[in-house]
């Protein structure tokens, strides 16, 4: 890869030494695709975890003195306060990881977001624009809805773009690399944001690793469904572009999409596809003793559906019940009333915290209900069903799923 | 016994050397899937599963699950000193150069030979990176 005197400045250290090991590590990635030069990205996204590779790399950074150079936001871990006054389960030495994560993104200059779906409030890309963002759900995101161009980036390349403002010019930041793949004509009915969950569920399953471009979409999908279509093709694939020509922005027909060539498959998907990747998830039923929603972190009006739903109601004694979401949300969701009704319910809306985090501990032999398979997967809690919000809520308020 | 050696050029993502056993997967590798105490693949019906990665240079094609995990996997590996000797690779994308990266171990592509005939598990192999060379010692009875 060329490098221009500025970036060779800053591989020998000149920039200091943080600044240096994030170069590195572009350096290296540029090779591995033999990029011919960088680019400038306006914005990255770090899908900073509670783990300790995640905690190295944002230490090494952070004590090399390195600080990012476009706004760069921050994936959730937890909120540790909340869940240690909480109980007594979670063990000391995670939370000392997840704080010193959370510390070392603070000392790098990162927006700290600690969500899921930054790209809806804290740290928004536009069209057209080149960024870094990595977390499985927001890559296709930002790449599909919003037209922005971002490869597949792990916490820690995203982290090195915004350190150093640039990424190698390889993948789908180039427009032939974009092209579709995979034909999907969609004839089941796609009410709600439980069958885009369930549509991603299968897709992602069926193609793996691509591009699908979608036929027979008859409504624009809201934004929740299309941030659940992009999480849940995720779990069981590799989706990091789709299109849905007519309703997502980048190209307005098929053909268009696929850049001229022709699809390597076509999938037809029915509501029997749907009703299959539903079954699937029912993986027990009875008694639960939790429920978990907001894997991705529910939006504003995810939330203010929850509290429709609880609404003067009281949820069951024996089941726990957790929405999580961003604190930008969590604020305006209590200023709106929404907190305090879910509250009164005997609900908990927590910022700042993933599924997959040891928080959760309290729940490892438990049976629980989520509207995500994403959730599901990480396989933190006994067992968990999966359905449509309506259901678990309900669920929630009986103490068991039928 | 007798040995014979064989030098390919390769192509450095990661720099550095290693040296090492070599073991031969022809399906990708999830770090996670292993045992970060001792090194085992406990992937279950992984060509590699109740084999040992620990000091190893390892032939495989491609990485394989989330960032989050395989970064965490190689680390937690890497922490117990059981982590590869070297990577040597087919296809190889952003999440195994990070991986590579954290821990300091020397990761090619690009051997001038298909490396899954020219290398097989139980040869010795020494991955210099920077110089661009995988010597190959074949042993053979």
């Amino acid at each position: 890869m060329h490098l221009t005197k500025e970036e060779e400045r800053i591989l020998n250290g000149e920039c200091g030494e943080g600044t240096r090991k994030a170069m590195e590590l572009l350096a290296a990635i540029g090779d591995a695709y033999d990029a011919e030069k960088m680019v400038p990205i306006s914005r990255a996204h770090a899908a900073s975890s509670g783990q300790e590779g995640d905690l190295y790399f944002v230490e090494l950074l952070a004590d090399g003195g390195a600080r990012c150079k476009v706004p760069t936001s921050t994936n959730p871990v937890y909120d540790i306060e909340y869940f240690h006054n909480l109980s007594d389960f979670i063990p000391k030495d995670e939370a000392e990881v997840a704080r010193r994560v959370m510390e070392a993104y603070k000392r790098v200059g990162a927006i700290l977001s600690w969500s899921c779906v930054p790209y809806l409030a804290e740290n928004i890309p536009l069209y057209g624009e080149a960024v870094a963002f990595s977390e499985s759900s927001a890559t296709p995101y930002v790449n599909s809805v919003i037209g922005a161009r971002t490869n597949r980036e792990a916490a820690q390349s995203a982290l090195a773009a915004g350190v150093v403002g640039k990424t190698p010019k390889y993948g789908l930041l180039i427009k032939a690399n974009r092209k579709g793949t995979h034909l999907i004509k969609v004839e089941a009915a796609l009410k709600d944001e439980f069958d885009y969950t369930l549509l991603g569920y299968y897709v992602g399953k069926q193609i793996g690793y691509g591009t699908p471009v979608f036929t027979g979409v008859t409504r624009q999908p809201s934004t929740e469904e299309l941030i659940n279509f992009c999480a849940m093709s995720n779990v069981s694939g590799a989706i990091s572009m789709f299109y849905i020509p007519g309703f997502t922005i980048e190209a307005q027909t098929v053909k268009e999409a696929f850049q001229g060539d022709t699809p390597q498959d076509k999938i037809t998907v029915t509501d029997r596809e749907l009703k299959q990747a539903y079954e699937v998830l029912q993986t027990t039923s009875g008694k639960i003793d939790f429920v978990m929603l907001g894997c991705p972190h529910y939006t504003l009006k995810q939330v203010e559906g929850v509290a429709k739903l609880l609404n003067g109601k009281k949820l069951h004694d024996g089941v726990s019940f957790w929405v999580c979401t961003s604190a930008t949300t969590k604020m305006l969701a209590a200023r709106t009333g929404y907190v305090d009704i879910i509250e009164k319910a005997g609900g908990y809306v927590v910022v700042d915290t993933c599924i997959d985090e040891p928080c959760w501990i309290a729940y490892k032999n438990k049976v629980g209900m989520t509207d995500s398979p994403k959730c599901a997967y990480y396989r933190r809690f006994k067992d968990v069903i999966v359905s449509r919000p309506k259901d678990c809520t309900e669920a929630a308020i009986k103490g068991e799923w039928k | 016994m007798k040995s014979s050696e064989i030098v390919l050029k390769c192509h450095k993502i990661i720099g550095g050397c290693g040296e090492g056993e070599a073991m031969v997967s022809h399906e990708p590798i999830c770090f996670y899937l292993t045992d970060p105490k001792t090194g085992v693949v406990r992937e279950k019906n992984h060509e590699l599963a109740g084999k040992n990665i620990a000091d190893k240079v390892l032939v495989f094609p491609s990485g394989k699950a989330s960032s989050v995990v395989q970064i965490d996997g190689i680390y937690k590996l890497a922490s117990n000193n059981h982590a590869p000797k070297a990577l040597i690779v087919k296809d190889v994308e952003t999440v195994l150069v990070v991986s590579a990266f954290i821990v300091k171990v020397p990761l090619v592509n690009r051997l001038e030979k298909d490396p899954f005939e020219a290398i097989e598990t139980g040869d010795f192999v020494k991955v210099d990176a920077d110089k661009g060379t995988v010597t190959i010692t074949k042993q053979k009875s």
